[in-house]
Order: structure tokens, then C-alpha cells, then sequence
């Protein structure tokens, strides 16, 4: 029983002990972090485990020094001693115990043998005398008196005749000692059998493990658990003293042996970016006395770039001192990684997701702004189309024989054609102008010249009373550069405007140069302006490259109130509802001219005094063309200055357009120089020529008419029943007629009286698109009808005898040196039904025009010998002027240019039609779209050429 | 081989061609011009680029080795190149050949060099492919199959 006591004991103690083993807050019942697992006989899972023992370097010294002053350590220490004291005290109790026991039994056997010592002496007595002697024992001695008497009752009844007959027997006593000397020995044997079993159990004990040796035993199992559950953890454990050197190291991949970290700090051990940092963050630590974690990221040259998370706990005396940290560091580098890498994912995505919205949002914007443009594009190509077929219809009937009543009617018909022409592109161009992609282009002009056509055009269609004027100061140079057809819109407009809101009196335009666009704002209202005439104006003419021209529209009517002049410049805004409906107007022809004139670098201003008048003022810087001679750029001035009155012009100064003096239309009343011979000298000019070399010239006439009429911009439908009203003064109601009948054709391209008549002006576009039309319809016809127009108009040209030849099939021409190019895209065209010419550099490629009617030149941009830029240039000029001198300047040999198409040339045979040009590109820098289309392209394919964009291409530019 | 399991090999192998990048899907326009009329079209242009890409691949090498190096000639040289690369749907070729032109820009006669090995691995690679395709083609051909269209779904 002893032993069994014990050996639950020391389970129950095993228990006990083990949570000692760790730090008080790990080692409560309620789940324990630690348990181990207690060997069951043989079977121990340990040592199946490799335990590298060499990873813990451990200071012993240290580590009683520890026990020693730390708390838990000396804790830890004294529940130890405690409990083998504790076991010790136990035994001894045990023992004392037993020694107790059988103390006893000792006594209770003397006690007998007393007993039977006095019941011999009893008996002496008894037979010695009858004495009862006192014992010392009187208890003892009552005791046993009451024993016998009972017995004595007992007996007497019973054994009376026993004890009469053995009592005072020799036998009885002897019997009696035999018993109880029987008795003596049970006991002294059954007190060896205890003293047998003390030694036994004593010897037990010895035998069985002192504490120290189990506890140590506990320890080292613990240990190796510990080593098992480490031994391929990322960690560092450590403890490090009060100066932060090592006194415990655990690292699974040691780097350095023992000496080089027991007793130095981390700086002593290694450098590198992070250490310094780790030693800062373990002192502060064990200032503050609050365990912390932080992950610091070291590079050194011992283990690399690693980043650790690293705890670390200060380490207390038992005066509550801090005398240490217990540290452990956690590799967590890939963690870091994996987490640094996921953030900047994250970033990434979140910028990619900022970009995609504002690219969706610019793509919307964009695809807004297209569908804006895309409906502008429409509509002006609406209106476009029919007002070609007018304007078609009065070139044409000019080219027949009319009187000179009916010419100057034609030439407003033609020049009010192209100004509402004008006026389409114009919106394009505001929204062009708000959307910033307008383009400026810079010509030289001649500010005279823009001036009176101006008040020309207006007084063409003045329906009213007024007298039109023009005034240009001496020193405005004779000719400037600028971008003409913007001027000559803000002119227009301004003009026009002026026109409207004037009954009575006069507009007018003062031209002036100022030196300072600051210096001179339009002030006071006009009357001031008209009584100021030009020569007080003048200005000393500076010689510099640039002037400012300043250029007032005045005029004499209802004037604008003064409420109504913030909004004057909005886009639809106008004075008020009831001017809307009494004077018409989009309301966007002073937006237009504000935002031209800002474009351009100048200033719109406006003064005005109701009932009085207003005036419009612009200031604008231009450059002045240094090279002032008139006739050196046939492009640009011929269609000025060829005309004989070209001195009085440049130097013109007054122009004057008094109501209905002339029976038609124009009057020029003014000064000295200027007369109505001139004007109409001028006007002659484009047209009377025409009349005898159509052929020849129309084109040329043609571009006379754009360039110069087709700056009379009107901002409203005025303009478009100009020749209606013009033709109320013409006696030939057949021209109105052909007029009405082209409109009419237009809408009905089947029409036949029309084709012909297009066909005849095939250099205009728009009448090029019909004709093309017309074609798909009835092709035969039309070849026809074409061949009746050619002799009709004289017009005897090697191309246009060909045409008929052609329409059946598409002559397709590719300009391509890149072999493995042409054979793909001949194969495509094979395959979309097309057959095609082939040739290889831009020189080819002009002659192969110049021998073939080619209804689509597929061409390449880079190319040798000549490049599909300046080829397309040439081809483009043949089609203008009808030769090839361009070709020749640039220097293709003569030899190679047939000479019967030369001859041609020199006779002036402009080309039947504008050959559609595609360029194809490789979507290089140098290739760029922009620059195909300046160069007469008209349009673009990307290389590689597919079937679908071939099929696109051809489909929108072949019948 | 059986026929079936050869035009599943072809299928595989041009299918690779297109996922390494090597052709684009300017290959599957040149297929797409052959037809019964033009039975050996892609390889005739595939050819034809062979020879135009190895005689300008030989001029460019020439005129980088020159003392003075024509860097416009080189460029051009590598225009036309890359043209016809891109119409066969020589992608990699034609990637090498828009890295080259940029050296040729900056006149780096070094950087040239690097991207002339480039573009002649490059073309030997698809070269090697191409050539491979065919003659898969033709052993199908051979074998009595015919060689299925690539649908351009990859």
C-alpha cells in the first residue's frame, strides 16, 4: 500500500513538474502549448528523430546565472527543491509512519508480557499471602482487574469445573506462558516482517530515480522535443544580456560558430544595412521594458538580403531590473516578397483601372466629338452635293454665249455657290476652331483686293439702299501674308451682318495699319470712324517683317443696346428673339469671327450706339511678303495680277458701291484711280477667256472663281437666294432654268440631259462623284453621253476616248517595290476579281498614268528612285494643269515620258478626273497619315495589306 | 503515319508557330489566297521572301562591314525587309527588323550588328518552321490527305 501511495504520487507529480519547465503563462492547464508526450516502455518517437544538437550554443554558466536571478528561473528553482522536499518530507512521514507502528506493537507485546509477569507474581503473592499489592500502574492494573473478574463471571458459569479443577494448576500456568509465549513470538515475527518491509521499501526508494535525474530526464526530452519542432523553422532564438550580447543562440543555419556570437552584439557580429537597426530596436525594447515585434530587412554580406520579423521580450530580475531581451527572429523574406509584390500588383491594377476609365472616358469623348463631326460631315455633304450641281450648272451655262448682263449675273451665281460652299466648310471649321485642330494656312494676298471683292459680293446681293465703301490707308502694305479665306469670312461676315441691320445710309470697311494693337481700340461709336477718313489715320509704315492691320466695319444702323453686348460673341446668341425673327441668322457668324480673329492672333471688339450705328473692329498681325513682285509665283497671283489694271489695284484706296447706279450690279463710283472699267475688266478676266479655251482653262477659271470668290462668305441663307434674285435683273429665264433642272438632276442622278454637262466639268470633284454615280447605273449610257459632251465641248483628249474602255472594269494600278508585297496583294486582288498593273518605284508609276487610264493607283510610300509621296505630287499636278512639266522639273527624262502624251500635255489637256490615290504605309513615323493626305493621297491603307482592308479600300473608292 | 494523325500534327505544329509568336495572322491571309487555281501560292511567296530576305540580309551584312557605314542604304535595306516579313506574316522577323531601323537612326553601328544576328536568327527560325510546315504539307499531300485550313481561332 506504501508503495502504491507512492507511485501515483510521483505521476501525479510528473504532471506537476512538467509545467515548471516552462514559463508560468504556458504551462496552465487550459491548453497547453506544450506537452509532451511520456515514453510508453521502449517506444520512444524521439529517437526515431534526428536531433541536430550542435544548432543551441548555450552559455551554462549564463544560464545558472539566470536561474539564479531571474525570476522564473529562481521560481522555477524553488518549486524544484520545494517538491523534492516535499517528496523527501513524505517518506519520512511514511516512515515515521510505520516506525510508529510498530512502536506499538513493541508496547502492546511488553505490555503482555508484563501482564503475564504480574499474573505470575499474582500468583506468588497469592500463594506468598492474600495481599493485593498497588501497582505503579493503576490504570493498567484496573484494566486487567475487570479482564479477570469478568472472566472470572464468565468462567463461573462455564468452566467452573475446569477452573476448579485446573485453576492453581501447574499445568494451567504452564499453559498459559506456552500461549502467550506463542503469542511474544507471532509478534517479534510479524515485527521482522515489518522491518523486512521498511528495509524493502528504503532499498525500494534508493533503487527507484531521485528527482533531479527524472526531472533532468524531462528536461532533455523536452529539449529534444524542442529541437524536433525547430529543427527546420526559419527562426532564431536568442537571448542577449543587457549590453545586447549573446548569451543563447539557437539558429537552425548557423553561419558562425560559437565563439564568433556568444558574448557580442550584433554590430560586432555582422554589418550591413538592417543590423544597426535591429541593435536600436532591441534597446529600445529593453529601455522601455515592453515586448515589440518589427520586421527589419537586412543586407549583408553573412546571409544577403533577408528580412526577419523579429520579437523581442525584455528579461527582468527579480528587483524588477531589466537585464536582458529573449529575442526570436522569423525569416520572412519570401512572405515580404510575395506581399511587396501583391501591393505593387495592386497599385498597378489600380493605375491600370485609372487609365482604362480615362481612356474610356476619352474614348466616349472621342467617339462623341466623331459622332459630331461625323453628322456636320453628313450634312455639309448634303448640302454640298446638290449646291455643286448649281454651281456645275452656272459654270457651264457661262461657257455658253451669253450677253455681258448675263455673265456678271453667272459670275455672282458662281461666286455665291462657292460662298455657301464657303460657308459649310466654315462650320466645319468652328468646330475644327473649338476643337483645336484648326489649321491656319499662310498665303500672300493683296488686302485691296480682299476689301473690295468683299463689298463686290456684298453689293451683288444688296437689296436695299445703301451705299457700300471701302477705305485702305496708303501704307497697308499691297501685299501680306496671311491665311486670305479666314480674313475675307470675318470680312464677309461682318459685312454682311452690317448690311442686315442697316436700312438707310452706308456700310463700310476702314484698312489701316497700327503699330501697336493696344495702342488703338475701337472706340466711340462709328460715326467718328466715317468722319475720320484714311489719310488721318495713317501710320509711318514700319519696315518690320510683321504689321498689324486694323480693319473697321462701320455702319449707320439700328445699332446694338448696350445689355445685349457681353452675349454678342456666344454662339447662337443674338440681340434678342424679336431680331432673330425679323433678321434671320444662325447666330454663329460673330462666334466664328471672334474665335478666328483669336486664332490668328488678333482681337474682336465691337462699339455701338443704338439708332446710330456700330462698328466691328479686328486687329491683326500679318507678315509682310518681302518678295513684292507680282507675277513670280503663277500659283498664288496669277489669277491676280494677270489682269492689266494690276498697278491701279495695289495701290487702290476707295471703292465705293452706290445703290442700283449700274442697271445690274456693280459700280465702282470712287477716287481718282478706280473705275467701273476695272472691276469689270477683272471680272472679265476669269470668264470671257473661258468662253473661247474652255477646255483648256476651266480648271484654272475654276480656281480663279474658289480663290477669290469664294471668300464672300455669308452667314446666312441670304446669300443662297442671291441668284435667284440676281436673276430677277437677267432677261434669259434659261438660265435660271438650267439652274433649277441641274438642282433638280442632282437629286436624280438618272436624269439624261445632266450627265453630260457634268461629265464636260469633270475637274470638279463633287461632279466627278456623280458622274461616277451615273456610271454604275447605266454605264453604257453614260459612255455615251460622254463621248456627245466631249465633242460638244470640244474637248478631243486621248483620255477621255479611253474612258469608255475602261468603265467596263476597274483599271487598278499598285506602285510597289517590295516583291513579296506586290505578289500578296496582286493574289488578293485575284481573289476580290481584279486584275492589276504593276510597277515598282514613283517614277513608273507616273508613266504608267500617262500611258493608261487608271481608275485606282495603289501606292507605296518608301520607295526608290522616287517615293510614293512626290510621285502622287506629280500625278496630281498633270491632273491640274494638264501637263507634265512638274514631272519634268523633277527630273524624269523626257525620253521616258512618251512624247505624244507630253505633246498632250502641251496642249493643255487637263486630265479627264482625280485618280483616287491610296498610299500604303508601314504605319512608320515617316509615313504618317497626314502627310499622305497633304500629298494628294486620299486616304490610307496599313501594311501588312489584308483582304478585308483591300476589299474596304476598293469598295469605297471604285464604282 | 496514318494521314489523320499527320494532319493533327500539322494542325498542332502551325498552331505552336502562331502561339511562339513566330507568324501572325497575315500567314492565315496568305492561305486564304490559295485556292485550286493557285495550289502552291504560300510557298511560292514564302519562297520568294526566302530569296528577297537572304539577298538583303547579305547586302545589309556588306554594307555594315563597309568602313563607312551607309546607314540610309541599311535602313532601307531594312524597310524592304521588314515589308515583306510582314506580309508573309514573318512577325519575328519583322519585330527585329523595327528594333534595327531604329539603330539605324541613331547611326550605332554596334546596336546595328546586334540586331542584324537578331534578324538573321530570326529568319533562320522561321525559315526552319516554314520549311518543317511544308514539308509536313506535302508528306500529307503525298500520303493522299489534304491539308486542312487553319481557322484563325487562336
Amino acid at each position: 500500500m506504501v508503495s502504491e501511495m507512492e507511485s501515483g504520487h510521483i505521476e501525479e507529480m510528473d504532471i506537476e513538474v512538467l509545467p515548471s519547465m516552462w514559463p508560468d503563462d504556458v504551462g496552465t492547464d487550459a491548453g497547453k502549448q506544450f506537452n509532451v508526450e511520456k515514453p510508453k516502455g521502449d517506444q520512444d518517437m524521439l529517437e526515431e528523430v534526428t536531433i541536430i544538437d550542435d544548432a543551441t550554443i548555450v552559455d551554462f554558466k549564463r544560464l545558472l546565472e539566470l536561474t539564479n536571478y531571474t525570476e522564473t528561473g529562481s521560481s522555477q528553482l524553488a518549486y524544484l527543491v520545494k517538491h523534492w522536499e516535499y517528496k523527501q518530507a513524505n517518506a519520512v512521514r511514511l516512515l515515521r509512519e510505520e516506525l510508529d507502528i510498530l512502536s506499538k506493537q513493541r508496547e502492546e507485546v511488553e505490555l503482555k508480557k508484563l501482564e503475564i509477569l504480574e499474573e505470575h507474581r499474582f500468583e506468588e503473592e497469592r500463594y506468598g499471602g492474600d495481599k493485593r499489592p498497588i501497582s505503579i500502574l493503576d490504570e493498567v492494573y484496573d484494566l486487567w482487574q475487570d479482564i479477570p473478574r469478568r472472566k472470572n463471571d464468565v468462567i463461573v458459569q462455564n468452566k467452573r469445573v475446569e477452573i476448579d479443577a485446573e485453576y492453581d494448576t501447574v499445568v494451567y500456568w504452564k499453559q498459559r506462558a506456552m500461549h502467550l509465549e506463542k503469542l511474544l513470538e507471532a509478534s517479534t515475527q510479524r515485527e521482522q516482517i515489518l522491518t523486512e518491509k521498511l528495509q524493502e521499501s528504503i532499498k525500494d526508494l534508493e533503487r527507484q530515480s531521485s528527482p533531479v535525474e527524472e526531472l533532468s530526464q524531462i528536461l532533455k526530452r523536452a529539449d529534444n522535443f524542442l529541437h524536433f519542432v525547430l529543427q527546420n523553422a526559419p527562426v532564431v532564438i536568442g537571448h542577449q544580456d543587457k549590453e545586447l550580447r549573446y548569451r543563447f543562440i539557437y539558429n537552425h543555419f548557423p553561419s558562425l560558430h560559437e565563439d564568433d556570437i556568444i558574448g557580442r552584439t550584433d554590430v560586432e557580429i555582422f554589418t550591413g544595412s538592417g543590423v544597426k537597426e535591429s541593435q536600436d530596436f532591441k534597446r529600445e525594447v529593453l529601455e522601455k521594458g515592453l515586448p515589440a515585434k518589427r520586421e527589419i530587412t537586412f543586407e549583408t554580406d553573412l546571409f544577403g538580403s533577408k528580412t526577419f520579423l523579429i520579437y523581442v521580450e525584455p528579461v527582468f530580475s527579480k528587483a524588477g531590473e531589466t537585464i536582458g531581451i529573449n529575442y526570436m527572429g522569423m525569416d520572412v523574406t519570401d512572405q515580404v516578397r510575395k506581399r511587396e509584390r501583391m501591393a505593387k500588383l495592386r497599385e498597378e491594377i489600380a493605375v491600370q483601372k485609372a487609365k482604362e476609365t480615362e481612356l474610356n472616358k476619352t474614348i466616349h469623348i472621342t467617339e462623341e466629338t466623331m459622332r459630331a463631326k461625323q453628322m456636320l460631315a453628313t450634312m455639309s455633304h448634303e448640302i454640298r452635293s446638290p449646291l455643286s450641281g448649281v454651281v456645275s450648272m452656272a459654270e457651264i451655262l457661262s461657257t455658253t454665249k451669253v450677253d455681258q448682263e448675263q455673265r456678271q449675273l453667272l459670275d455672282c451665281m458662281l461666286s455665291s455657290g462657292d460662298l455657301v460652299l464657303q460657308l459649310i466648310n466654315d462650320i466645319l471649321d468652328l468646330s475644327k476652331v473649338e476643337s483645336g485642330v484648326m489649321k491656319l494656312e499662310a498665303t500672300k494676298f493683296r488686302p485691296r483686293q480682299v476689301v473690295k471683292h468683299v463689298l463686290q459680293t456684298a453689293a451683288a446681293s444688296l437689296q436695299k439702299i445703301l451705299t457700300l465703301e471701302g477705305h485702305v490707308a496708303d501704307d497697308v502694305p499691297v501685299e501680306v501674308i496671311g491665311d486670305v479665306l479666314r480674313i475675307r469670312q470675318i470680312l464677309t461676315n461682318l459685312i454682311s451682318n452690317a448690311i442686315k441691320f442697316t436700312h438707310e445710309g452706308k456700310v463700310g470697311i476702314n484698312l489701316y495699319v497700327v503699330s501697336d494693337p493696344s495702342s488703338v481700340k475701337g472706340e466711340g461709336c462709328h460715326q467718328n470712324k466715317v468722319s475720320v477718313d484714311g489719310d488721318n489715320e495713317e501710320q509711318p509704315h514700319s519696315p518690320e517683317t510683321k504689321v498689324w492691320i486694323r480693319c473697321d466695319v462701320y455702319d449707320t444702323g439700328i445699332g446694338i443696346p448696350e445689355t445685349a453686348l457681353p452675349t454678342l460673341f456666344k454662339k447662337y446668341m443674338q440681340v434678342s428673339a424679336d431680331h432673330a425673327r425679323k433678321y434671320g441668322g444662325t447666330g454663329l457668324g460673330l462666334a466664328i469671327c471672334k474665335q478666328l480673329v483669336e486664332l490668328m492672333g488678333g482681337h474682336l471688339t465691337v462699339s455701338s450706339q443704338e439708332h446710330c450705328g456700330s462698328t466691328f473692329t479686328f486687329v491683326l498681325p500679318y507678315k509682310v511678303s518681302t518678295a513684292s513682285d507680282n507675277s513670280d509665283d503663277p500659283d498664288e497671283l496669277s489669277d491676280m495680277a494677270d489682269n492689266n489694271a494690276a498697278t491701279d489695284e495695289a495701290t487702290e484706296r476707295f471703292f465705293q458701291f452706290q445703290p442700283r447706279t449700274l442697271g445690274s450690279l456693280f459700280s465702282s463710283n470712287g477716287s481718282s484711280r478706280s473705275n467701273m472699267g476695272y472691276t469689270r475688266s477683272h471680272k472679265l478676266n476669269g470668264f470671257s477667256d473661258n468662253s473661247y479655251s474652255f477646255p483648256s482653262n476651266s480648271v484654272r477659271s475654276k480656281e480663279t472663281a474658289s480663290v477669290e470668290e469664294a471668300c464672300s462668305t455669308v452667314d446666312d441663307a441670304e446669300t443662297l437666294c442671291q441668284p435667284e434674285s440676281s436673276s430677277s435683273h437677267s432677261p434669259d429665264p434659261a438660265n435660271q432654268d438650267t439652274v433649277c433642272r441641274g438642282n433638280r438632276c442632282q437629286d436624280d442622278t438618272s436624269s439624261q440631259f445632266q450627265n453630260p454637262i457634268i461629265d464636260s466639268t469633270h475637274h470638279k470633284e463633287t461632279s466627278r462623284e456623280v458622274a461616277v454615280a451615273a456610271n454604275t447605273r447605266e454605264p453604257q449610257g453614260t459612255c455615251q453621253r460622254r463621248e456627245k459632251s466631249d465633242t460638244s465641248s470640244q474637248c478631243v483628249s486621248s483620255c477621255s476616248t479611253e474612258v469608255p474602255k475602261s468603265t467596263l472594269k476597274p483599271k487598278i494600278l499598285l506602285v510597289e517595290d517590295n516583291k513579296t508585297i506586290v505578289m500578296v496583294t496582286q493574289s488578293m486582288m485575284k481573289l476580290l476579281g481584279h486584275r492589276i498593273d504593276v510597277v515598282n518605284n514613283g517614277v513608273e508609276a507616273v508613266c504608267a498614268v500617262q500611258h493608261h487610264n487608271y481608275d485606282l493607283i495603289l501606292m507605296d510610300v518608301c520607295m526608290p528612285v522616287m517615293d510614293g509621296l512626290q510621285a502622287t505630287r506629280l500625278i496630281r499636278s498633270f491632273e491640274e494643269t494638264g501637263n507634265w512639266d512638274a514631272a519634268v522639273k523633277a527630273g524624269i527624262d523626257q525620253g521616258v515620258l512618251s512624247l505624244d502624251s507630253l505633246q498632250n500635255g502641251l496642249g493643255s489637256t487637263p486630265s479627264a478626273k482625280r485618280i483616287p490615290i491610296i498610299a500604303m504605309t508601314a504605319n512608320a513615323l515617316a509615313e504618317s497619315a497626314d502627310e499622305c493626305l497633304a500629298n494628294g493621297m486620299d486616304s490610307f491603307v496599313s501594311k501588312p495589306v489584308t483582304l478585308q482592308k483591300l476589299k474596304e479600300c476598293l469598295a469605297k473608292y471604285l464604282p | 503515319m496514318e494521314v489523320g494523325q499527320m494532319q493533327r500534327r500539322l494542325a498542332e505544329y502551325t498552331k505552336s508557330l502562331f502561339m511562339e509568336g513566330i507568324l501572325d495572322a497575315q500567314f492565315l491571309q496568305l492561305q486564304q489566297l490559295q485556292d485550286e487555281s493557285n495550289p502552291d501560292f504560300v510557298v511560292e511567296v514564302v519562297t520568294l521572301f526566302f530569296d528577297d530576305s537572304e539577298k538583303l540580309l547579305n547586302d545589309i551584312a556588306r554594307a555594315l562591314d563597309q568602313q563607312c557605314v551607309d546607314f540610309k542604304k541599311i535602313d532601307a535595306h531594312v524597310h524592304q525587309l521588314k515589308g515583306s516579313s510582314s506580309s508573309v506574316g514573318a512577325q519575328r522577323v519583322k519585330n527585329a527588323c523595327v528594333a534595327f531601323r531604329n539603330f539605324c537612326e541613331e547611326q550605332n553601328a554596334e546596336g546595328s550588328l546586334r540586331c542584324l544576328q537578331q534578324v538573321k536568327q530570326e529568319y533562320n527560325l522561321v525559315k526552319n518552321k516554314l520549311e518543317t510546315l511544308f514539308r509536313l504539307e506535302q508528306q500529307i499531300v503525298a500520303a493522299g490527305g489534304s491539308v486542312p485550313m487553319i481557322e484563325s481561332s487562336f
